[in-house]
C-alpha cells in the first residue's frame, strides 16, 4: 500500500516506538555490558571478564548474598503458591459463584493491594505487625508477600476462567460427574495456562518487591532487593552489576515462559 | 398405536420463573419410549430451559418432571440417567475423542480400561474410529458432532437429549446428520428429545413435535397433523409458507363454513368448534395446495390479476392480487412447466383451492 | 493496579454456588487480616501521639495532622499559619508524577498504535518486547538507569565521543532524571491500556474520515483519539497513581531536591528518628489523593460504558 492511501500509518510513529524500546533497553543492556567489565572501577572499561560474577558467589560479600537469595527464592516460592492457591479458590467463588451480595465486595477486597499504593500498604503492615507484637522476620515477610501477591495471581487466572463456558461442567455433571469431580477433571485442567501464569506473576512480583520487605523484615534479614539496595547506597559496585545481571536473565526466561504458557492451549 | 403405551418423561404443570419473568407458563406432556420428539419454536420460546429443566441445569419453580415413573426434577445432573448433546457440543476440549467419549462411564465407576472399550464401539458406531487419540479441536464440525453423540449415547442414556445439535453444521452436512440421527434413533431405540427452531429439521425427523411460543405448548402432534392442520395463527404461521387471510363467517351450513374474504370474495371451509358466525377470524391456505388457471373452473374460483412470478429452484411462486381483496402467494411445481403455461404479470388469473386446503384459525 | 478494570465478568455461571463462600473464605482470611486490617490500624495511628523511639502512645492526638498542614512556631505557641514544608512535598510529587504520565502518554501512545496496526501475527511480538523490561527488578531497572545516567556513565560518555557536547549533562540528581526513571518504571502501564483499545478500533472510520476530505492527524485528533479515550486515561491513571507513592525512582535518581512523598514517608519510620503517627497521615493524605483519583476513574468508565 503507498502512503498516500493508507490511513492507518502516520509518520513519526515507527521512529517512537525505536525510540521507546531503546530508552527501555539501553539501560539494562549497559549494565549487562559493564557487568562483564575487568576493573574494579565502574567508569573504566577494561576488557571482559567473569570476574565480578566469581566475585558474588565467593567475593567477600557472597555469604551475605547467598542468604539474600535463599530468603528471597523460598518466599517468592512459598508465597506464589499459597497465593495461587487462594486465588484460584476465589476466581472459582467469583466467576461461578452466581450473583451475590459478596461478589463486588470480595473482588474489591481481592485487588486492594494493587490500588492502595505500595508505599501505603508497606507503612500499614509495618504498623499492624508492631500494634499485635508480631516480631519482625522471615515470617513477617512471607505473610505480607502471601497478601499482595494475591491480586496478581488471581487476574490471570480470572481471566482465564473466563474464557471456559460454562457448558464443560454442565457437560461433565450429565455425564454423572459429581461438581467435585467436574472441577478436578474438567475445569481445573482447562484453568491450568491461568494457574500458571498467575504462580510466576506472583512469584516475580514477590521476588522483586522492595518497599514492603524493606518496612516488615526487622533488622538482620534481608532478601536480595534490600540487600541490593543497602549496597547501592554505599555507591555503585561492579558486583552488584553482576548479580543485577543474572536477576535480569532470569525475569526474561520468566517472562518468555510466561509468554508461552499464556499461548499455549492444551487443547490442541 | 399399541394400548400400552410407556411414558418416558411425563412433565406435569412444570413452570418456571426468572424473577419477574415466566419462562414457562405451566406446561405438561408426555413423551412416549422410543420416541423421535421435537420441542420446536423461535428462539426465547422456553423450549431450551425445558429442555436443561429435564437434564438437570435448572430448578423447576412449580410441578413435577417424572422419568419412567420416578420423580427426578430435584436429583442433580450426575445423578438422572438422561445425556445431553450440547448445542455447541461441549466436548472437553484437553481430552482425546477416546477419553471425551469415555468420561461418562468412567463417571459411572467403570475402570478406565473399561471405559475405553465401550468409547471405542461407540466410536465405531459413528464412523470415528481413526480420530480415537484425536483432540476435538483437530476435528471438523461434523465429525465433532459425532463425537459429541457418540460421548451421550455412551453411558445408554434412558433418554436424550439434543438442544439443537446440528445448528452449527452447514446445510448439506446437516441434511445428512439428520438423517444419521433418526437412523440412529431407531436403531439403539432410545427416547431423542430434540430442541429446534427449524421447522423443516423437525418436520423430517421427528414422530411426534411440540410447538412451543412464549412460554406455552401452542400444539402437540404427528409433523403432517402439524402442518396441515394448524390449530392456530402461531403455528400456521411458523410451520411452512401459508397464506394468512382476515376473514368473517358469513354462516355455516351442515359443517361448512362461508367465509367473507373482502372484496365480494367468498370461500368455503370446514369449520371448527370455536369459530362461530359472525366471528373475524384467521384462515389459512398453504401455497402448494392452491391450483391458478386462466379460465374459472369451477364457482369457488376468486379472480385476480398476476403479479409476479419468482423462480426459486424447484418451485415457482406466483402473487396474486384478488380483485379489491387480498393477496395470494401460489406455489406450483417446477417439474410442471411443461403442462402448464406461466401466466405472465398484468395478465388476468383464477386461484382454486383443492378441497380442505383452507383451515379456520383459532387465534 | 492492572486490577482497576477487573469486573469479574457478568456471566453468572452457578455451578459453585454452593461452595462460594468456602472458596472466598481463604481469601477474605488473608486479605482481611493483612491489608484491610492494617489500613484501618494505620487510620488509628495517624490519631495517636508520638513516642520519640519510634512507636507510638495510645492517646488520642490531631498532633500529627496538625503538623503536616500548619506551622506553630518553634515552641508550638503561635498562632498556626500553613505548613508548607509537606504540603509542597505533595505538590511536587503531583507535579512529578504528572511529568512523568505526559513523558509516558508521548511515547507511548505512538508505540501502542504503531503495534495496534502491525499484522495480527507480530502484535504478540511487539507486545511481548514492550512488557519484558516491566518483568525486570525494578530496583534493578531504576540502579541501571542511575549508571546510565552519571555525569560519567556510558550515555555522557557517548556523547562527548560523538562531539554532540563537550561537558557532561548532568542528568542525575535532577527532576528530569526522576522522571525519566519513572517513566522507565511504569510505561507498560500505559501502552497496554492505549494498545487494548486501538486493537479495538475499527480502521473503517479512519476511511471514512479520509473520505470526508480529513487530513490525517485531523482524523488522528477527531476520530481515533474520542474513540481511544477510555484505554487513554485507563493508561494516564495506571502510570500516575504508582508514580505518586514511588520510592525508589525519587530516592536513587533523585537529589535531597527532588524529595518526594514515598520518601518523606520512609522516613518517619526509620530507626528512632522516626515519627510513625506522622507517617500515618502522610500515608492516609496519599490513600485518600488515590482513593479520589480512582473513584473519579471508575465514575468517567461507567459513563464511558453506558455510551457504547
Amino acid at each position: 500500500m503507498s502512503a498516500n492511501t493508507d490511513v492507518k500509518t502516520y509518520t513519526g510513529f515507527r521512529f517512537m516506538t525505536i525510540l521507546c524500546l531503546v530508552i527501555l533497553y539501553a539501560p539494562l543492556a549497559v549494565v549487562t555490558v559493564y557487568s562483564f567489565n575487568a576493573s574494579s572501577s565502574i567508569t573504566v572499561w577494561e576488557g571482559m571478564s567473569l570476574r565480578w560474577y566469581v566475585d558474588v558467589f565467593v567475593g567477600p560479600e557472597s555469604a551475605k548474598f547467598k542468604q539474600a537469595a535463599f530468603n528471597s527464592f523460598s518466599i517468592a516460592i512459598i508465597a506464589a503458591s499459597l497465593a495461587t492457591a487462594i486465588a484460584t479458590a476465589a476466581a472459582t467463588a467469583i466467576v461461578r459463584g452466581g450473583r451475590y451480595k459478596l461478589r463486588v465486595p470480595s473482588l474489591g477486597l481481592i485487588t486492594l493491594p494493587i490500588m492502595v499504593p505500595e508505599i501505603v500498604l508497606a507503612v500499614s503492615t509495618l504498623i499492624f505487625f508492631n500494634s499485635i507484637g508480631f516480631t519482625r522476620g522471615y515470617l513477617t515477610i512471607l505473610v505480607a508477600h502471601t497478601a499482595f501477591c494475591i491480586p496478581f495471581a488471581y487476574l490471570p487466572i480470572q481471566a482465564r476462567m473466563q474464557g471456559i463456558e460454562d457448558t464443560y461442567e454442565h457437560a461433565a455433571m450429565d455425564l454423572y460427574a459429581t461438581k467435585a469431580k467436574a472441577f478436578r477433571r474438567i475445569l481445573l485442567p482447562l484453568m491450568m495456562p491461568g494457574i500458571i501464569s498467575g504462580f510466576l506473576l506472583a512469584f516475580i512480583v514477590s521476588l522483586d518487591d522492595f518497599i514492603i520487605t524493606n518496612f516488615v523484615k526487622g533488622a538482620g534479614i534481608e532478601t536480595l532487593p534490600t540487600a541490593i539496595f543497602g549496597s547501592v547506597k554505599q555507591g555503585l559496585k561492579p558486583n552488584i552489576m553482576a548479580i543485577s545481571t543474572m536477576l535480569l536473565g532470569l525475569s526474561v526466561v520468566m517472562v518468555t515462559i510466561s509468554h508461552f504458557v499464556s499461548k499455549w492451549d492444551n487443547t490442541k | 398405536m399399541l394400548d400400552h403405551v410407556e411414558i418416558a418423561v411425563d412433565v406435569r404443570s412444570a413452570v418456571k420463573r426468572y424473577g419477574e419473568f415466566t419462562a414457562l407458563k405451566k406446561i405438561s406432556l408426555s413423551i412416549q419410549d422410543n420416541e423421535f420428539f421435537t420441542l420446536l419454536g423461535p428462539s426465547g420460546c422456553g423450549k431450551t430451559t425445558l429442555l436443561r429443566m429435564i437434564a438437570g441445569f435448572e430448578d423447576v419453580t412449580k410441578g413435577e418432571i417424572m422419568l419412567f415413573g420416578n420423580k427426578i426434577e430435584t436429583l442433580p445432573p450426575h445423578k438422572r440417567p438422561v445425556n445431553t448433546v450440547f448445542q455447541n457440543y461441549a466436548l472437553f476440549p484437553h481430552m482425546s475423542v477416546l477419553d471425551n467419549v469415555g468420561f461418562g462411564l468412567e463417571m459411572l465407576g467403570k475402570s478406565v480400561p473399561e471405559a475405553r472399550k465401550r468409547a471405542a464401539e461407540m466410536l465405531e458406531l459413528v464412523q470415528l474410529s481413526q480420530f480415537a487419540q484425536r483432540k476435538p479441536a483437530q476435528l471438523s464440525g461434523g465429525q465433532q458432532q459425532r463425537v459429541a453423540l457418540a460421548r451421550a449415547l455412551a453411558p445408554s442414556p434412558k433418554v436424550l437429549l439434543l438442544d439443537e445439535p446440528l445448528s452449527a453444521l452447514d446445510m448439506k452436512l446437516r441434511k445428512a446428520m439428520q438423517i444419521e440421527l433418526k437412523h440412529i434413533q431407531r436403531e439403539t431405540g432410545i427416547t431423542f428429545i430434540f430442541v429446534t427452531h427449524d421447522q423443516e429439521e423437525a418436520l423430517t425427523m421427528s414422530d411426534r413435535i411440540a410447538v412451543m411460543s412464549a412460554g406455552e405448548l401452542q400444539q402437540l402432534g404427528a409433523p403432517r397433523e402439524i402442518y396441515e392442520h394448524p390449530r392456530n395463527m402461531f403455528v400456521a404461521d411458523f410451520i411452512g409458507d401459508t397464506n394468512l387471510l382476515e376473514v368473517s363467517v358469513d354462516k355455516i351450513v351442515e359443517g361448512r363454513a362461508y367465509c367473507q374474504l373482502g372484496g365480494n370474495h367468498t370461500l368455503t371451509c370446514n369449520a371448527v368448534d370455536d369459530v362461530g358466525v359472525g366471528a373475524k377470524v384467521h384462515l389459512s391456505v398453504r401455497p402448494e395446495r392452491l391450483i391458478l388457471s386462466e379460465q374459472a373452473t369451477e364457482a369457488e374460483s376468486l379472480k385476480g390479476t398476476v403479479v409476479e412470478n419468482i423462480f426459486i429452484g424447484t418451485d415457482i411462486t406466483t402473487i396474486v392480487n384478488l380483485d379489491d381483496g387480498p393477496q395470494f402467494t401460489v406455489r406450483t411445481s417446477n417439474s410442471d412447466r411443461g403442462t402448464k403455461r406461466l401466466i405472465a404479470p398484468g395478465s388476468p388469473a383464477f386461484v382454486n383451492m383443492e378441497t380442505g386446503a383452507a383451515r379456520l384459525l383459532v387465534d | 493496579m492492572a486490577g482497576v478494570a477487573a469486573s469479574g465478568g457478568s456471566v453468572a455461571a452457578d455451578t459453585y454456588a454452593k461452595a462460594r463462600h468456602w472458596l472466598l473464605a481463604p481469601s477474605w482470611l488473608v486479605l482481611g487480616f493483612f491489608v484491610f486490617a492494617p489500613v484501618c490500624v494505620m487510620l488509628i495511628y495517624s490519631f495517636l501521639t508520638k513516642e520519640f523511639r519510634g512507636g507510638v502512645i495510645w492517646e488520642f492526638s490531631f498532633a500529627a495532622y496538625d503538623q503536616f498542614f500548619f506551622d506553630r512556631g518553634l515552641f508550638g505557641d503561635a498562632e498556626p499559619t500553613l505548613q508548607w514544608t509537606y504540603i509542597s512535598v505533595f505538590w511536587r510529587s503531583i507535579w512529578q508524577a504528572g511529568l512523568a504520565t505526559i513523558l509516558s502518554l508521548l511515547i507511548g501512545f505512538p508505540t501502542a498504535y504503531f503495534i495496534a496496526t502491525r499484522p495480527e501475527g507480530s502484535r504478540a511480538f511487539w507486545v511481548f518486547l514492550v512488557t519484558i523490561p516491566y518483568w525486570v527488578n525494578l530496583l534493578i531497572r531504576t540502579v541501571s538507569m542511575k549508571f546510565l545516567l552519571r555525569d560519567e556513565g556510558p550515555l555522557n560518555e557517548l556523547l562527548i565521543n560523538i562531539g554532540l557536547i563537550n561537558d557532561p549533562l548532568h542528568i542525575i540528581y535532577t527532576n528530569l532524571a526522576v522522571q525519566l526513571g519513572l517513566f522507565y518504571s511504569y510505561l507498560p502501564f500505559m501502552v497496554l491500556p492505549i494498545y487494548a483499545s486501538i486493537e479495538r478500533y475499527n480502521f473503517t472510520m479512519s476511511e471514512a474520515a479520509a473520505d470526508l476530505y480529513a487530513t490525517k492527524w485531523t482524523a488522528l485528533r477527531r476520530i481515533i483519539l474520542p474513540a481511544v479515550k477510555p484505554g487513554v486515561i485507563a493508561g494516564c491513571i495506571l502510570v500516575f497513581v504508582p508514580s505518586l507513592g514511588a520510592f525508589l525512582a525519587p530516592d536513587l535518581l533523585g537529589g535531597a531536591k527532588n524529595f518526594m512523598i514515598g520518601s518523606l514517608i520512609e522516613e518517619q519510620f526509620k530507626g528512632n528518628a522516626g515519627n510513625w503517627p506522622f507517617g500515618a497521615a502522610a500515608s492516609m493524605v496519599l490513600l485518600t489523593m488515590v482513593v479520589v483519583i480512582l473513584l473519579i476513574f471508575a465514575r468517567q468508565q461507567r459513563r464511558a460504558e453506558a455510551q457504547s
